[in-house]
């Protein structure tokens, strides 16, 4: 009863020869609406658009005019604090629009695709003879370096700095996201390239992380250390891994790179051209069919969420799952990023008595009437209501249940609530990205905005800090 | 138009009233709001800061009954209309309409004083701040009336009330914010500003106050004030352990019945609204001080007529089932806001509120219970020990720093070669 082992916990050296990682604390959001592992060819979109929120801190100077011309791979527009860093066009076409905010900030850019496709064509790097200052080089030329993100601070990977490691996650448990094992089979030669590339960028190890029970292509793969995880959402969030395998220490580096964009950089190193096609899983209760589309990069929603079927007009359509996506609309165009498109029932219609009646329909990890913990296999059909109020943090203990690395959650949130530096510091905070706060912020019985927090405690860490 | 949309219209149309805070307020106990995500998740957990409210003050439901039941039986049996309870916890005599009236009358008023009350300073300062009601009252509304002695005069309920929204928990910033557990702010403060009254004999049960001086008088003590007074030996002839732990005994409305306490903490833990680490941990303690005061009895180190004799002479487990040491474990100890937050924590908070729970209540010479000073005093403690429990991580993480692999920026060598050359 004392939990002696859970006390203990915590002060346990992580071995980092340890292959097998089993995580304990989490939970799984069984969702309805899993895509169906097949794949068909989405629909060519007329218009691809990059959207500049998905490169957070950046910004962007244009290298082209409203109205010109590109080549797919060719660069529409630079990092003004790094200018070697290249963002690309994912299709050749013509700039139609470049989409600007408040203080002409610049909110995206439209391409309007042209018929054939025409590609820049890069000569390919002699991956053998090649140092990490001309890999490095390449890839921000090319406009992969984009994928390569960091830690500290959740942002593009800063290619001055040297990784004391490099991690992919491979394993999948974020609620419908896309199944990794499933994506990357058949890539294995891109796989390959893309790992020795990055192999070569940091001194320390290339940690892949697959699922237990899986049958990753990931595992195949020379110059990589392999870890099989299991266990409950988080396990799958490359955070949590490293927090498990190698943890961040101040000073350090870690780079990150999800396994869809390996892809990419791999057919990059080996053909010598950026082809921004991925594949993406279309999935949650308002699609009738849903399963995988092969698509690119910047295409516009509807052109493959009418072939799969919407059920209802009223909908939250979600670019990325619904634990840490953005909002979007069928005329929205697929992230830079994401590999999941998730549409689910908008919840904005009242609930009578909803505080005190027995749920049956909606996840919880407490039992106070709630009875999610009889089915922890039974799948939901979740909606956008927020199921109560924005409150003070009031109820403690919880976010640990869920919470899986050495960190106390509570506690870092508030030291970023009140801007501590030194607190958000000595308590994690170079550990940690938003996407590792979903889960709390999901459970969060005072619906603390918990990504957003984060977000902004490694913004004012990065600005401060350096 | 059905109710739902009259209310939304209503509810769209004076979002910028004044006193619109006090409308939501009705209005979200009525409907769930129709509020959904916009950043973050897009989906939300089930569970609202008023579903834990509500669950903790179900598990009080059953303390409050029990409490109307034995405020009537007190009475009758004080004046020796009816004859003590035989037969176990459903035995005759106790569960009588008689009993329950009587009760139902003098503790419904208390219900309501402390509600009413209590929810009035909260709107105020809703509507002087302009933020939402928040739900903390709930809880506290319903554990008031369960921690005072059924004879309070109400206006002692109201001042205090008052004084433990506003000094105990607003100017902190409202719920969520306070360093005190607001109820047993109020409980303290009934205790110091009413000495006399609280800590005397007569309050706890009804009409012994009344009746006080006259031939009839009838005698109100609690166990644990018998037990002050030196009565070691007597006690088993008044009560035996099964009254004890059923609760047919004077004291606080809601804090008698050890069965009922144990059965809403079983709620609780199961729930996993309340921490049964505080709880068992605060048992482990009590026990420990008992055991001590036990010790010292048996080794003979305090004479016979030491007035901390007979209450440290009582045996040691029999400490949860007299006073409020139960009750206060189970619904005040483990009050999220005040307590420990880190899990560990919570077994040091916990354990030092039993310990201190039965220390005080033995030395405490004006009034025999220590579980409200003993939970008041490690509330202030509470952020403490946190500190202490989360320097323990930060050291560990400082350890790792020591092995840090950290390489240094490649162009930083590039910009220095840079500034030679200029």
């Amino acid at each position: 009863m004392l939990n002696l082992p859970a006390i203990f916990h915590n002060t346990k050296v992580y071995n980092n020869m340890s292959k097998d990682i089993r995580i304990k604390k989490g939970l799984d959001i069984n969702l309805v609406g899993a895509a169906e592992q097949t794949t068909s060819k989405a629909v060519l979109s007329n218009v691809y658009a990059l959207n500049l929120d998905d490169f957070h801190g950046i910004t962007p100077k244009m290298h082209i005019k409203q109205g010109a011309e590109v080549k797919a791979g060719e660069p529409l527009f630079y990092n003004k604090n790094k200018e070697e860093m290249q963002f690309v066009s994912p299709v050749s076409g013509e700039l139609v629009e470049i989409v600007r905010g408040a203080r002409r900030r610049i909110l995206s850019l439209k391409i309007l695709a042209d018929k054939t496709q025409e590609f820049v064509q890069h000569k390919p790097l002699d991956l053998a003879g090649a140092d990490a200052e001309a890999i490095k080089a390449f890839l921000l030329q090319s406009g992969a370096w984009p994928f390569v993100k960091q830690r500290p601070y959740d942002i593009i990977a800063d290619p001055d700095a040297t990784p004391k490691a490099i991690f992919v996650s491979g394993y999948t448990t974020a609620p419908l996201a896309a199944e990794a094992d499933y994506i990357l089979s058949g890539k294995e030669e891109q796989l390959q390239a893309a790992i020795t590339t990055l192999g070569k960028l940091t001194p320390g190890k290339v940690h892949v992380s697959v699922g237990k029970s899986g049958n990753s292509p990931l595992t195949q793969l020379d110059g990589v250390t392999v870890h099989k995880i299991s266990g409950p959402h988080p396990a799958g969030l490359v955070g949590t891994q490293i927090n498990k395998i190698d943890p961040i220490n101040k000073g350090e580096v870690i780079w990150t790179v999800s396994p869809q964009d390996l892809i990419i950089i791999g057919e990059l190193m080996l053909t010598g051209k950026f082809n921004a096609e991925r594949t993406v899983a279309l999935a949650g209760s308002i699609i009738k069919a849903p399963k995988y589309y092969s698509t690119k990069i910047g295409a516009e929603i509807s052109t493959f969420l009418y072939a799969s079927g919407v059920n209802q007009d009223k909908y939250r359509l979600i670019n990325g799952d619904v634990l840490t996506g953005s909002k979007t609309h069928p005329e929205g165009h697929l992230g830079f990023y994401n590999n999941t498109v998730t549409a689910i029932p908008e919840g904005d219609d009242y609930e009578l008595f909803g505080w005190n009646k027995p749920v049956f329909n909606k996840v919880s990890t407490t039992r106070a009437l709630t009875f999610s913990w009889l089915q922890p296999k039974k799948k939901y059909d979740l909606n956008t209501n927020t199921n109560g109020e924005h409150r003070a943090f009031v109820v403690t203990g919880q976010y640990e249940e869920v919470f899986p690395m050495d960190i106390y959650p509570l506690q870092l949130l508030k030291a970023c609530m009140v801007k501590d530096l030194d607190e958000m510091e000595q308590l994690g905070l170079y550990e940690v990205a938003p996407e590792d706060f979903a889960l709390t912020e999901f459970i969060c019985i005072s619906k603390q905005p918990h990504q957003q927090i984060i977000r902004e405690g490694l913004d004012l860490l990065h600005q401060e800090i350096g | 138009m059905g109710l739902k949309e009259k209310l939304h219209t209503f509810r769209v149309k004076n979002q910028d009233k004044k006193w619109f805070p006090v409308f939501s307020g009705f209005h979200t106990f009525l409907f769930t709001p129709n509020e959904i995500t916009h950043h973050g998740t897009h989906v939300k957990g089930a569970d609202d800061l008023k579903r834990t409210m509500n669950t903790v003050v179900m598990s009080l439901i059953p303390c409050l009954i029990f409490g109307m039941f034995n405020t009537g039986y007190q009475h009758y049996l004080a004046l020796g209309e009816i004859d003590a309870v035989t037969g176990g916890f459903f035995g005759s005599g106790f569960w009588t309409w008689d009993n329950f009236i009587l009760g139902f009358w003098k503790i419904l008023p208390l219900v309501l004083v402390s509600y009413i009350v209590g929810l009035a300073v909260e709107f105020v300062f809703c509507v002087i701040k302009g933020h939402e009601i928040e739900e903390g009252y709930l809880v506290t509304g319903m554990l008031v009336p369960l921690i005072v002695p059924v004879d309070l005069p109400l206006w002692m309920l109201a001042v205090a009330v008052v004084f433990g929204v506003v000094i105990g928990k607003e100017v902190f910033g409202g719920t969520g914010m306070n360093i005190l557990n607001p109820a047993l702010t109020i409980r303290a403060f009934l205790f110091f500003a009413y000495p006399t009254w609280m800590s005397g004999d007569k309050v706890w049960v009804h009409g012994a106050v009344d009746s006080a001086g006259a031939a009839d008088a009838i005698s109100g003590e609690t166990v644990l004030g018998f037990l002050a007074q030196g009565n070691t030996t007597d006690l088993a002839q008044k009560y035996d352990l099964a009254d004890m732990f059923f609760g047919f005994i004077p004291g606080s409305v809601g804090e008698t019945s050890t069965l009922l306490i144990l059965l809403g903490g079983l709620f609780l833990v199961f729930s996993k609204i309340a921490s049964w680490r505080i709880m068992l941990s605060a048992v482990i303690g009590s026990l420990t001080m008992g055991l001590i005061f036990n010790g010292i009895v048996a080794a003979e180190w305090i004479p016979e007529y030491s007035k901390f004799y007979s209450l440290m002479s009582f045996e040691y487990w029999q400490h949860l089932l007299v006073g409020g040491l139960a009750f206060g474990i189970v619904f005040m100890a483990t009050d999220p806001v005040t307590g420990s937050q880190t899990n560990r924590g919570k077994w040091i908070y916990g354990f030092l509120i039993g310990f201190m729970s039965v220390m005080i209540r033995v030395f405490n010479p004006g009034y025999p219970e220590g579980v409200f000073l003993a939970i008041l005093l490690m509330n202030v403690f509470a952020p403490t020990i946190d500190h202490y429990v989360v320097r323990g991580n930060i050291k560990r993480r400082m350890k790792r720093l020591k092995n840090a692999t950290i390489y240094p920026k490649v162009s930083g060598e590039v910009e220095a070669l840079k500034t030679e050359t200029v």
